[in-house]
């Protein structure tokens, strides 16, 4: 089948596209956009979060298809040329990143987080990313990237000082 | 996306003891980074793994006929096209490619498929017709040696003791254990990948995740009957290791398609297939008998350790002489009675995993000394620093600790740090079972814990363990501008990092290019052992020193610290490649345990804060707390981020992470059923980081990412026991285990 679908702004297409396969697999290996990770392909570790028109989902669970005429929003979409997200800057700078495998999945939870509750206590992070596994961190700098990145949104002209 | 990896170049300042930004970071926050699931190649076709269904079974036939016929299918391969030798191993060479007559666990690969989408390939494995003879597997570690023998030699793959001074010590105080510790995943994030290119040469480019790139070229190569030359491998970006990826998984099977069909190949586990694909670490049934006077002080030691190692022997040597070596943990005992086995089951093949034997042990003795401290009448933290070993102190196996062992300034750190507070308010989140709404409160006691651990850091036993790194010095652009190659993996932990900084440190160069690692260069050695920042930082900084060298030449005997490089080197390239080794150590003895086995110890200690719920047998890690010493803090950062990741393994393997088998065969082999700690369950930790420099080591660093993973464990299951008077010898600890039911 043939899916039109606009990803991070742009209309594209894919043909030939086999019923079975995720909107993970269609970004991952029919638009050239590896970003979202196939960490488990179950809906378990939020390692593929895209959004889907405005909503975070597991882009592992969401057939192609679905996605027909549809607006998805990968991590590669996030930051504005070289600028990166304020998000993206705060999980480099803290210290969040390790193998980074997890990374575009908790990037993306963390961007949703951030425009739905600006300033966010530490349960509600907690709460929020709780559907992101990562192994490598232990998620204290995690923690410590979307608080950073919760301030300097709040806060440009205090970010740029 | 291009194969051959970034170079990383990273302008921003930093040398040692700093802690400047990675230089993959922002490739990785913007989704651009290369892991080697996601590579791709023109003409590329996807290959897949047909594996035993059964732990134990006689292969009768294998009809491929059907298979060939599924449209899209490129290739059908199984054990008769292996062109070299179908056995390989970090060890002993025994696991096959494909496996030909035998299977010995479930999982083990059969056949092969290469097919135009991964899909056909899944269709086609399933028109495979393999007939078996199911046999009755050996899963019992304790009794495995005595059972059918699964390989020529026998069922016992090592047999370690060590004795150490009276053997017929008698003490006062007297207590006994058996413990249980289960067999826990790595659970890397990115699943085991690879793209193998056929090359004009008749040999194959494999990209690839992995821990230790020459040993895998080696093991390909023969697999594959080709020299060296003729495989070559580049890093690709790796989703994580933790030990899981020492051995080989897809690398000789992708390169085998690759050549019989004369595309590129490429291959990525599910999450399913790689709890298949990849050892994990050892179970273990240990006995312990700690015997001590009145004050405290152990008198003896006595352990029966069996460690199983599933089908194959990976690592399992090397498993079995940590757990026996470190078996008493950081503790000055005098008399010393341990025994450790690991064995051949069909269980799945157990080999490194983060801790690598140290965690088993110690999850033993740190429960035995709680039971001691019981005994006595003692506070559990007093029973340790009286015995305490430090500095100058002589291991079971006679070797003297000859560097800082800061054990009871570890616990006291620990021990000192503020209580967190009783919550007042009940916020849902902060309780045992969470916003499954199980309590609000009720039922729920708190509890606090203590351990301690002691790991070997770099390879031991007398290994050539080194590596090898060149650095090269020019002026680009008006500017000096370091190089940096090594084979060394970056798996995650920031060795690209820390190589920057060490030759910003060395050369005065902030401009640092750390190149692509491949088998271009010599050994980098294992990521693994908590090796690569004492190795290969080692060996960058000695190829520092040999650039320096020639930059001396150049200024002929000026002060290189008032010099302009721009001026001195003018298009001059120094280009130096240095192979660097740690101090030698020494096989051990076969019938005593003793000698100089380990490089250096690591050290460190948790407390762990637990609020459970006595009821429903949920546990809530409230805070863990870290004390560790590692030697020099080369990069700050990065160190807390391995205590906190290691941490968090080792609670994992307190509550909830366990492969659970049942007769050989894996029941959850998924993230739904395989649980590993989520941001709701590891708490907030407040960590000590001691810099006592080790003199031995390269700026006196002390390896850091296993220590913390192995007294985690142990602080969270004293904190339950604490908290339920439950004896808890099992870890993971289940709900079951504190509800009784």
């Amino acid at each position: 089948m043939r899916v039109n679908v606009t990803v991070n702004g742009e209309p594209r297409q894919a043909d030939d596209v086999w019923e079975g396969e995720s909107l993970l697999f269609l970004l991952r290996e029919r638009l050239g956009l590896p970003g979202s990770k196939n960490a488990c392909e179950q809906g378990e570790c939020g390692s593929c979060t895209v959004y889907l028109d405005d909503t975070p989902v597991c882009s592992c669970l969401v057939a192609a298809g679905q996605v027909q005429d549809r607006e998805v929003r990968t991590v590669e979409g996030l930051a504005d040329g070289d600028r990166l997200d304020p998000v993206q800057e705060a999980f480099v700078e803290a210290g969040a990143v390790q193998c980074g495998f997890c990374t575009p999945g908790l990037v993306v939870a963390a961007h949703d987080l951030l425009d739905r509750v600006p300033r966010p206590s530490d349960p509600e992070i907690r709460e929020a990313l709780a559907g992101n596994l990562c192994r490598c961190t232990g998620y204290e700098k995690i923690l410590d990237a979307v608080r950073l990145a919760a301030t300097r949104k709040a806060d440009p002209e205090a970010a740029s000082r | 996306m291009s194969l051959t990896p970034a170079e990383l170049t990273s302008a921003v300042a930093g040398g040692i003891g700093s802690s400047p930004q990675r230089p993959d970071g922002n490739l990785k926050v913007r989704g651009e980074f290369a892991y080697a699931s996601d590579l791709w190649h023109e003409d590329m076709i996807w290959g897949a793994t047909l594996r035993s269904p059964h732990p134990y079974a006689r292969i009768l036939s294998i009809d491929l006929t059907e298979a060939l016929q599924v449209p899209g299918v490129y290739a059908v391969l199984t054990h008769e096209d292996v062109r070299g030798k179908n056995r390989y191993g970090l060890e002993h060479k025994d696991q096959p490619v494909l496996a030909e007559d035998i299977v010995r666990y479930q999982g083990e690969p059969v056949a092969l498929v290469g097919a135009d989408h991964p899909e056909t390939a899944q269709r086609a494995m399933k028109r495979i017709k393999v007939k078996y003879e199911v046999l009755t597997p050996v899963v019992d570690m304790e009794t495995a040696v005595d059972d059918t023998p699964l390989h020529p030699g026998g069922n016992l793959v090592r047999h370690v003791p060590v004795r150490r001074g009276d053997q017929h010590a008698e003490a006062e105080v007297v207590v006994t254990g058996r413990y249980e510790v289960g067999m826990q995943d790595q659970a890397f994030l990115g699943p085991e990948s690879g793209l193998a290119v056929p090359a004009e040469d008749g040999g194959v480019d494999l990209y690839i995740a992995t821990q230790w790139l020459h040993v895998d070229q080696g093991q390909v190569a023969a697999a594959l009957g080709l020299p060296l030359e003729r495989v070559r491998l580049t890093l690709s970006g790796v989703g994580g290791a933790f030990g899981g990826r020492e051995d080989l998984s897809m690398q000789v099977h992708a390169c085998l398609l690759a050549l019989h069909t004369g595309k590129p190949t490429k291959m990525v586990y599910n999450r399913e297939e790689s709890f298949y694909g990849h050892v994990h670490r050892h179970p273990a049934v240990l006995y312990y008998e700690h015997g001590a006077d009145r004050t405290g002080k152990l008198v003896y030691v006595k352990a029966r350790i069996y460690l199983d190692g599933g089908a194959y022997a990976s690592s399992t040597p090397a498993v079995v002489a940590n757990s026996a070596t470190l078996g008493v943990g950081p503790y000055d005992v005098d008399n010393v009675t341990v025994d450790c086995w690991g064995v051949f089951t069909n269980n799945p093949p157990c080999g490194a995993m983060r801790g690598f034997g140290a965690v088993q042990s110690a999850f033993a003795y740190e429960s035995q000394m709680d039971k001691l401290a019981e005994a006595l009448g003692m506070d559990p933290v007093d029973v340790r620093i009286v015995n305490a070993m430090s500095e100058g102190s002589v291991m079971p196996t006679g070797q003297v600790v000859d560097s800082a062992a800061p054990v009871a300034q570890l616990l006291k750190l620990v021990k000192d740090k503020p209580m967190p507070p009783l919550s007042t308010a009940v916020d849902l989140r902060d309780m045992p079972g969470g916003v499954s709404n199980t309590t609000h409160g009720e039922g729920v006691v708190r509890g606090v814990g203590y351990a301690v651990g002691i790991k070997n850091i770099c390879f031991s036993e007398g290994y050539d363990d080194y590596s090898t790194a060149r650095v090269r010095l020019q002026i680009i652009n008006g500017e000096p501008a370091a190089l940096a190659h090594t084979a060394a993996a970056e798996v995650g932990q920031g060795l690209v990092t820390i190589m920057q900084q060490i030759v910003r440190t060395e050369l005065g160069v902030e401009r640092v290019t750390i190149l692509p690692m491949d088998t271009s260069i010599g050994n980098g050695g294992s990521t693994s052992a908590s090796r690569q920042t004492y190795v290969t930082g080692g060996a960058v900084k000695a190829a520092c020193a040999a650039v320096r060298e020639k930059l001396a030449k150049l200024a002929g005997g000026r002060d290189l610290a008032g010099v302009d490089l721009v001026g001195l080197l003018g298009d001059d390239v120094i280009d130096e490649t240095v192979e660097w080794r740690h101090r030698a150590t020494e096989p051990i003895d076969p019938e005593t345990g003793q000698g100089n086995a380990h490089v250096q110890y690591g050290f460190a200690a948790h407390r762990a804060v637990v609020d459970v719920d006595v009821e429903l047998g949920l546990v809530k890690v409230v805070e863990l707390d870290c004390a560790q010493d590692v030697g020099k803090a080369l990069n700050p950062q990065a160190v807390l981020g391995q205590i906190q990741g290691g941490s968090a393994q080792g609670l994992g393997l307190a509550v909830m992470e366990e492969i659970q088998t049942e007769g050989g065969k894996v029941r959850n082999p998924s993230f739904t059923d395989y649980l590993i700690p989520t941001v709701l369950d590891m708490p907030p930790m407040s960590i000590d980081v001691l810099e006592l420099a080790d003199p031995n080591a390269p700026y006196g660093v002390r390896g850091v990412g296993e220590p913390p993973t192995i007294s985690s464990t142990p602080a969270i299951v004293a904190a339950i026991r604490a908290a339920t008077g439950l004896a808890l010898t099992r870890v993971p600890v289940r709900p079951e285990h504190i509800t009784g039911t």
